[in-house]
């Protein structure tokens, strides 16, 4: 049995069905990008000043690309995966000899694939707004490939779980999209009172939203390392609970 | 001898104790035809289920082209074809995409992939609705979409659960058709279903499944044999009347005739008579056949006939227990 045939074609059936709705999955993030440059950017920013040795727009332009790979990310594995159980499709997969691992490897790949494509769409869209620096290129492409791959993951753990349209829209409501604006997209953490520093260090957004301005910036609240620490213990831990629930079925066999 | 299917003391119980399936065995050997039928919630679909894994088994073991899908389970599905009960395929998707991607996931490559789902679809008619979406289709080009998506990696054995449900007459006797080929290629075929006669005129081999049991397993020919009494219905000529009719079946000794109207006789025959006494006797009588059909499926009758036994014996059952009891 040929596994890479197998995580192709996955992938494949993937990138063609957010490619084919791309009104719905590619062309939002460029308008809402738009307008946060707009508001936040040029409006606000403005009166802002300076936020870590930049103006304010520089700031945020890399807080807000990887706002938009979080959940585009996420959401496109959890809808996808869910629709494929809702419909029953996903029983293609579950009857062919297709290793678990190829299952959960092609479907993050998709989330991973739509999250960088929106996070290359956003930063066109930025170009327009303000100049781009670009400090070390490997942070950012390490940062947006590792991001992308951990809420992929979470869509897809979410999505086995879900009983309903309305639960892989619970996490992104409410614990996603806090996380995310909590994360140090709009501000450095350096200027919450201390206890608060201290709360936003267990948001795991905090060290992906840091990491990506080092690389476009040079500037982080918090280290390099600690934040690839981060993100690879959530790969590794969220990889390992898809794989257990895959493999017995959870959400998938009866 | 490997067979294409052994199944052996297989249980189901699901989550709230309902019992589906309750220790079955069932061998099906390779390039055979075969029928497993049951009313509905009899289990057929659980063991289809386990069978290709969208069911876990709670007990005993299942061996496809003896590889156990407990340690082989990649191997054994790799010689499976399933073509479920209901749509279960991606209804946005063009039909091409879906049977590509089908073949890919049993590493075929997207070449081979292609020229399959060309031959597959032009063999089923669908050719020209290539590139449409699935939901563009009618229930019965649906159907045949399955058909095609489950032969995509050229199975050795292929499981078609109640494949032509909601079908025309026509489509069912080209879809029987194309069965039969693919049966003559020597690939194994499993089916349910609940038209009988489709089990009479495709299967060589038969097992009916009640209540998790199976309480037949037999070739079509010895479960025919069983019958006991076969109905047949005469057309006669139309210049009769009902009193002719009346008086030549009351005269019958041999043969117990039925009058439904002035050019119908109903005709019970049991094994110890034969069709040569009853035209004999209508031939004597002057009264002319136009046509002979058989009344009922005669499977249908054998059916209905070891359900009815099943369920006689287990409300005995428990009067039993309770006369033990006292």
């Amino acid at each position: 049995m040929n596994n890479s045939i197998a995580l192709k074609s996955i992938l494949t059936k993937e990138i063609q069905r957010f490619t084919r709705i791309w009104v719905q999955t590619l062309v939002p993030p460029a308008i809402t990008i738009s307008l946060y440059f707009v508001i936040f950017g040029s409006l606000i920013g403005s009166r802002i000043g300076e936020m870590g040795g930049f103006d304010y727009m520089s700031f945020i332009v890399p807080g807000l690309i990887m706002m938009s790979v979080i959940t585009n990310s996420y959401s496109n594995v959890a809808s996808s995966f869910f629709s494929a159980k809702w419909q029953r499709n996903v029983e293609e997969m579950l009857v062919a000899p297709v290793p678990n691992w190829v299952i959960v490897a092609g479907y993050v790949g998709g989330g991973m694939c739509r999250g960088m494509l929106v996070g290359l769409i956003v930063t066109i869209v930025s170009l327009f707004f303000v100049d781009i620096q670009l400090h070390n290129i490997w942070v950012i492409i390490a940062t947006v490939t590792l991001t992308s791959a951990t809420f992929s993951l979470g869509g897809l753990i979410n999505a086995i779980f879900a009983g309903s349209f309305d639960d892989i829209s619970i996490i992104p409501t409410f614990i996603l999209t806090p996380l995310t604006y909590l994360g140090g997209v709009f501000y450095s953490i350096s200027l919450l009172p201390e206890f608060w520093q201290g709360v936003s260090q267990i948001n795991p957004i905090v060290y992906m939203v840091n990491a990506f301005r080092y690389g476009f910036l040079g500037i982080s609240d918090v280290s390099l390392v600690t934040a690839f620490a981060v993100i690879g213990f959530f790969i590794v831990t969220l990889f390992t609970i898809a794989m257990v629930l895959i493999s017995k079925g959870i959400g998938l066999r009866s | 001898m490997t067979y294409a299917l052994e199944i052996s003391a297989l249980e189901k119980t699901y989550k709230g104790g309902f019992q589906a399936l309750k220790g079955i065995d069932l061998t099906v050997k390779q390039g055979d035809f075969f029928a497993l039928l049951g009313p509905n919630g009899a289990g057929k679909s659980t063991s289809i289920g386990v069978i290709t894994s969208l069911v876990n088994k709670t007990g005993g073991q299942v061996k496809v082209f003896g590889y156990d899908i407990d340690t082989d389970l990649e191997k054994a599905k790799s010689f499976i074809g399933l073509v479920p009960q209901e749509f279960n395929f991606s209804q946005f998707e063009p039909l091409v995409n879906i049977l590509v991607n089908q073949a890919g996931y049993y590493g075929v490559s997207k070449p081979v992939a292609i020229q399959r789902a060309e031959k597959y679809l032009k063999q089923l008619e669908l050719w020209d609705k290539r590139d449409e979406p699935a939901r563009a289709l009618s229930g019965g080009m649906k159907r045949r979409l399955m058909i095609a998506r489950a032969l995509m990696h050229e199975p050795q054995m292929l499981i078609l659960d109640e494949p032509t449900a909601g079908v025309d007459i026509e489509l069912r006797r080209s879809m029987w058709d194309f069965l039969r080929k693919l049966n003559e290629q020597g690939i194994t075929i499993i089916l349910t279903t609940h038209y009988l006669e489709e089990a009479e005129m495709l299967c060589r081999n038969i097992a009916i499944i009640d209540g998790g049991e199976i309480v037949e397993d037999t070739s079509m020919k010895k479960l025919l044999a069983q019958l006991d009494v076969e109905t047949f219905v005469f057309d006669l000529q139309p210049n009769l009347t009902l009193d002719v009719l009346a008086q030549f079946a009351e005269q019958s000794q041999s043969i117990a005739y039925r009058v439904i109207d002035d050019h119908t006789l109903e005709v019970d025959l049991n094994k110890s008579q034969n069709l040569n006494q009853v035209f004999q006797q209508l031939s004597t009588a002057n009264i002319e056949v136009i046509s002979m059909r058989n009344k009922s499926n005669r499977l249908e009758a054998l059916f209905i006939s070891l359900i009815n036994k099943k369920s006689s014996v287990t409300q005995t059952k428990p009067q039993s227990a309770v006369v033990g009891a006292n």
